[in-house]
Formats: C-alpha cells, sequence, structure tokens
C-alpha cells in the first residue's frame, strides 16, 4: 500500500497506476478467486483474515508506534463486538441500525480505552503488560457473570441471533444478485470490511507520518526525552489507548453483524495475545509487516486444520497425530523459529532496522 | 466453623504456591529483564511427569512416602532439563534482540508444550493419587488438612533456602550481581551463561514443587493447569515488586489470601449483587489499585525499564 503511494509520486507513474489497478482487481476479484479455487469456507476465513488485520493494526497503535505493551487488547473488540449484539439482537429487544450501532461500539470501545489508560500512564513496561491484562480479564469475567441477578450479556451461553448489517432492504445476511454475478453473504462481507480495513490502513499511514505519530514513536523511544522536547506524553499516551481501542471496538462491531453471535469464549486473554503476535511477528510499527502477520497468523493455522491431517494420511498411510494438536504444535513452533529468524519481525520498520544495527554496541549483555 | 479463619487457611495454602511459581518468574525477570510466559507451562510438566511416576510406581509395594520422593526428585530433574532446555533455544539467541521478540518465543514455548502435554497425556483431567494420609485438622474452628500443612512448610523451607543461597553463597552473589549490572558482572569474571541457565533451572525446580503441591491439594492434574496458574503467579510477581524475590513471596502469600477472602466476602461486600465467580475480578481491581499508588509493586525499588 505505502509502495504504491511512494511509486505514485515518483517518475514512473504509468506502471504505478498499473500497479496499482492489478492490486485493486485481485482485490475485488478476490473472493470469487478463492470460492472457486478452495471453495466457500476460504472466503469466510479471509472475512475473518480482514478483521484480524483490523484489529492488529490498531493494537499496533498502541504497542508498534507508542511501545505500550497490550496484553488485554481483545477487551476493546469484546466491548464493539456486545454493543452490537446488545442493540441489535432480541436480547434486549433493541434492534437499532448498524450505522448507529457500529459507531457506538467504536465510541464505547474508545471510551474504555481511556478508562484503561487513566490509571495506568505512570506505569512502565511489563507492569502496564500486567494491568492490561487484568484488565482484558475484569471484561471477560463480567460478561460471563453479567446473566444475574439481572440478564444483560446472556452469560457463558452468549447472545445469537443478532441482526445482520442492513442498509434499508439490502441485507448483508442474504445473498444478492448484482451485475449479473451471485454475490453471497460471505462475499458482501469480504467487500465491507476490504473497505474499513482499507479506512484503518489510511488512518494508521497518516498518523504514522504525522506529529501525532512522530510524538509517540518518541515517547517509545525515550519516555523522559520526549518529556523534555515539550511532548505531552499524557496526552499523546491516552491517545494512543483511545485510538487502538477504537479501530478494535469497529471491529468488534462488524465481528458481531458478521457473525451472528457473540459469546465471552471468543474474547479470551489467548486472542490478545494471537493479535499481539500478528504484531510482532509482522513487524512492529511497520503497516506492511502487521499486514503481513495478520495474514500469516489467521491463514497458517486455517491451512494447518486442514493440511495436517491428510499430510499425514499421505506420508505414513494413517493418522498418528490428532490433527488439531499437532496444528496448534506447528503453530507454536512456527512462532519460535520466525522469531530466532528474524527478531524484528518478518518485515520491520526501517527504523527498527537501523536501531538493530545500532543496538548491538550498546546492548545490556 | 469459622469461615473467616478456614478462608486465611486456604488463601495461605494457595499463596504459598503462587509465591513458589512466582519465584520462576522473578529470578527470570530480575536477570533478564523477560517474562518467562513458559513458566506456567513447566509447573504444568512437573505435575504431569510426578502424576506419571506415581502411576507407574504406585502397584510396587514401595512406601507412599518413599514414591512421592522419587517422582519429586524425578519431576524436579525432567523440569530442571526443560527450563534449561528453554532457555538454551528460545532465550538465549535472542538476548540482545528487540525487547517482545522473547515474549513470542515464550508464547511459543508456551503453546508447544501444552500440545506436546496433550498429546502425551490426553485432553482430560486425572486423578492424582492421594499417597499421604488424607487427615484434617481442627485449627480453633478451621479445618487444614496434613498436605496441607505439608505445602506451607515445604514452601516456606524452600524461600528459606533460597533466601540463605542468594545472600550467603557465591552462586547467589553472582546471581545477584548479573541482576545489577550484567556487563560490569562480566567484567568481574562471572560467567553470565552458567548464572543464567542456573536461575532458568532453579526456578523451574521450584515450578516443579509447586506443581506437585498444587495437584495433591487438589487431587487433580490437567495439562491446561499451567496456564491459569502462572498467570496468577505472574500477577503475585507484579503485585510484589517483579525482580525482587521477597516481593514475589510477599506478593503469593497476599494474593492468595486476597483470592480467598475475595471470593467469601465479595457477596457480602457488593450487597449480594457480585458473586464468588468475581473472585479474579477482585483479585486483578487489588493490582491494579495497588499498582497507581505503587507503580513499581509493594517491594519493588527500582523501576527497571529496557527499552
Amino acid at each position: 500500500m505505502r509502495n504504491v503511494l511512494k511509486h505514485l509520486s515518483s517518475k514512473n507513474r504509468r506502471s504505478a497506476w498499473l500497479t496499482f489497478v492489478v492490486f485493486a482487481i485481485v482485490l475485488l476479484a478476490l473472493p470469487f478467486f478463492t470460492d472457486a479455487l478452495f471453495g466457500r469456507g476460504w472466503v469466510r476465513i479471509v472475512d475473518f483474515a480482514l478483521l484480524y488485520i483490523m484489529l492488529a493494526l490498531g493494537l499496533n497503535i498502541v504497542v508498534g508506534y507508542a511501545g505500550l505493551l497490550d496484553l488485554g487488547y481483545i477487551a476493546f473488540f469484546a466491548v464493539g463486538a456486545y454493543c452490537y449484539a446488545l442493540l441489535g439482537s432480541p436480547q434486549l429487544g433493541l434492534h437499532l441500525p448498524f450505522w448507529i450501532v457500529l459507531p457506538l461500539g467504536a465510541l464505547l470501545a474508545c471510551i474504555f480505552g481511556v478508562l484503561l489508560g487513566a490509571p495506568t500512564l505512570r506505569l512502565r513496561g511489563d507492569y502496564l503488560a500486567i494491568v492490561t491484562l487484568g484488565f482484558g480479564e475484569i471484561i471477560r469475567i463480567f460478561l460471563n457473570n453479567l446473566n444475574a441477578p439481572i440478564n444483560i450479556t446472556n452469560g457463558p451461553q452468549g447472545i445469537s441471533m443478532i441482526d445482520p448489517i442492513r442498509v434499508g432492504e439490502f441485507s448483508l445476511g442474504n445473498t444478492h444478485e448484482l451485475f449479473g454475478l451471485t454475490f453471497p453473504s460471505v462475499h458482501l462481507h469480504y467487500y465491507l470490511f476490504l473497505f474499513f480495513t482499507l479506512l484503518v490502513i489510511f488512518i494508521s499511514l497518516r498518523l504514522e507520518d504525522s506529529r501525532i505519530g512522530r510524538a509517540w514513536m518518541a515517547i517509545r523511544e525515550d519516555e523522559v526525552a520526549a518529556k523534555a522536547m515539550g511532548i505531552n506524553t499524557r496526552n499523546i499516551k491516552l491517545l494512543a489507548f483511545a485510538m487502538g481501542a477504537t479501530f478494535g471496538g469497529l471491529a468488534g462491531g462488524l465481528f458481531a453483524g458478521f457473525q451472528g453471535f457473540v459469546s465471552p469464549e471468543s474474547f479470551s486473554l489467548t486472542e490478545s495475545i494471537t493479535v499481539l503476535c500478528m504484531v510482532v511477528l509482522g513487524g512492529m510499527g511497520n503497516i506492511n509487516g502487521v499486514l503481513l502477520g495478520g495474514i500469516l497468523l489467521v491463514v497458517l493455522p486455517e491451512a494447518l486444520r486442514h493440511g495436517s491431517g491428510p499430510a499425514q494420511q499421505l506420508l505414513f498411510g494413517k493418522t498418528f497425530i490428532d490433527p488439531e494438536s499437532l496444528r496448534m504444535l506447528l503453530f507454536g513452533l512456527a512462532l519460535i523459529t520466525v522469531m530466532l529468524w528474524r527478531p524484528a519481525g518478518l518485515w520491520p520498520s526501517n527504523q527498527r532496522r537501523r536501531e538493530l544495527v545500532t543496538k548491538n554496541d550498546s546492548a545490556h549483555l | 466453623m469459622d469461615t473467616l479463619l478456614q478462608q486465611i487457611v486456604n488463601g495461605f495454602v494457595q499463596g504459598s504456591v503462587y509465591a513458589m511459581v512466582a519465584l520462576g518468574y522473578t529470578m527470570v525477570y530480575g536477570i533478564l529483564g523477560l517474562i518467562n510466559f513458559a513458566h506456567g507451562e513447566v509447573v504444568m510438566v512437573g505435575a504431569m511427569v510426578a502424576l506419571s511416576v506415581i502411576q507407574l510406581l504406585i502397584d510396587s509395594g514401595l512406601p507412599p512416602l518413599l514414591i512421592l520422593l522419587i517422582s519429586l526428585i524425578i519431576s524436579i530433574v525432567v523440569c530442571m532439563a526443560l527450563g534449561y532446555g528453554i532457555e538454551r533455544i528460545a532465550y538465549r539467541p535472542l538476548r540482545n534482540a528487540p525487547r517482545l521478540a522473547p515474549l513470542i518465543t515464550a508464547i511459543g514455548v508456551s503453546i508447544v508444550l501444552q500440545n506436546l502435554a496433550m498429546m502425551f497425556w490426553g485432553r482430560e483431567y486425572h486423578a492424582f493419587p492421594s499417597l499421604l494420609p488424607n487427615n484434617s485438622h481442627m485449627l480453633s474452628g478451621a479445618i487444614i488438612t496434613e498436605v496441607q500443612i505439608l505445602i506451607v512448610f515445604v514452601a516456606l523451607g524452600m524461600m528459606g533456602g533460597l533466601l540463605l543461597l542468594m545472600h550467603r553463597t557465591r552462586l547467589g552473589r553472582a546471581m545477584r550481581a548479573v541482576a545489577e549490572n550484567p556487563s560490569a558482572a562480566v567484567l568481574m569474571g562471572v560467567n553470565i551463561n552458567g548464572v543464567i541457565a542456573i536461575t532458568f533451572m532453579l526456578g523451574s525446580a521450584l515450578a516443579a514443587v509447586a506443581g506437585i503441591m498444587v495437584s495433591a491439594n487438589y487431587g487433580i492434574v490437567h495439562y491446561y493447569m499451567g496456564s491459569i496458574l502462572g498467570l496468577k503467579a505472574f500477577t503475585a510477581a507484579v503485585l510484589g515488586g517483579i525482580g525482587n524475590m521477597r516481593g514475589a513471596m510477599v506478593g503469593g502469600l497476599l494474593l492468595g489470601l486476597i483470592e480467598s477472602l475475595g471470593a467469601g466476602y465479595i457477596g457480602d461486600l457488593s450487597g449480594g449483587f457480585l458473586g464468588s465467580h468475581y473472585q479474579d475480578v477482585f483479585a486483578f481491581f487489588v493490582l491494579i489499585s495497588v499498582l497507581i499508588f505503587r507503580p513499581s509493586g509493594l517491594l519493588g525499588e527500582r523501576v527497571a525499564e529496557r527499552a
């Protein structure tokens, strides 16, 4: 994406436009290709990949730009999802349209972000990590238990029959015939998610090059020095939490509308850690890297899920190890090997790469 | 039966287990500035290995105490080897890497260990055989079992021993020196890699003992038991001030007490609105409030910030 933008301003405009157009066509045709080649289940996986990319980009602001280690990020996703679920399902009998519920969920997540950020401003490094982790757990436990004495969240059973995302009579939950093509529900969601993902990418790119983005990176590198340079570290850190949380809440709302069902199970610590892995594995602070990490960590486990059973059949003639645990085992091994092979992530930002070179001199060991 | 006293007894027993595991976190953090996320899984492996050894030996006619001792020794040895292996493979190559890289390998190691354990021992809950006589005593209104008494004494003994090791021996001095300033320690002739490896092995040995304690106390072993216990112990280490060994002990005992008192009284405190499933909320809430007023934990004096 960024390369595309850079190319556009360079001399070679024509070929740049060509790349851009090819890129756009590939993105637009992706669900149809995936559907034809791998089946509809994979279009769904691509949809989830887009949701996770939004989450990873949101967390990238907090962890990658501002350097604040957040282990409870999924809580904001939960807030967005439950906001949509409560206001657009038979649970409370409210059926508000999505263009009210979605921004409301993002706003609510933003408020939660500030609520989490405010008391933790003084904490550094790993103390912040444990507090955010605790915050994530607190949200999940409340969602899990707020079915008594008043039933709000329906407890561990979760909320089902959530309204699909709908504009007037056009519901994304149904199959539609448009321009002579058949668009199933997953395809329609793909385009919606693609739009929001591109929006989040655009905002991230603009933030990265802005005064705020530079302030975040200054805080990441040295908070005291940043303060001395006149950066209002309190507000800027709060802003990082708020921005990250807003993206999380947005993705959560989309998730609820897409899935039609939410339960506290989807918002466990493991999910927070998965999103963090996407950011770090891909390359913290670099949007390309985060995109790569997000796609890899959604597609890889799914590919392993579908591949590990048949592969064993092919190699040994029978299934030795339960494919589900083999999948997670390989996933864990992949995390270790990738980090050992590329400690700064698969696609680190230029700045990080420079730091790694100079840091070896001043390393503490 | 006195509820308050009973909750305090339970909290103290649980807290001593937390403290033992928290020590493993805090020792590694003090030296490397790294959250060893795989530590909880080491506890689980300790418990699982002990379970297998006991199952092998239980029909052999050996006295129960001897079986327990053998299983304890084997599980300590296995865990020490595991701790060494984890450090060697997942952490040592990344010592100069960005701060979050070893965090991800730690998560990877913990996923791998969990799934390996699931393959070996299955998904089901195993009953941990009770080898010790399950007698209980009344302690002015509260019930305490002999296993629980043993847990508390072993934990206190090991913690005392660890403090002696840290402050009275050459090795302990070397460990403290590395924690204080690694490059200066190297210049003074300390074998840094050796000290770090020993730290991991000590922490893992404590984890093995803690794993057996917690299984003997609850009578249940499960491949997933490590993550939640590890999480609690890590919380305890942070509560006491991570990197500080006395802090981990205090934090562990305190967290155990807070949890058990929270579970017992949260209903009364909130006028019946919140039930005992909110005990974790209560524990995290206390943690957050402590950190707001003391940002580096109860006993943590230095703020270690390594970018």
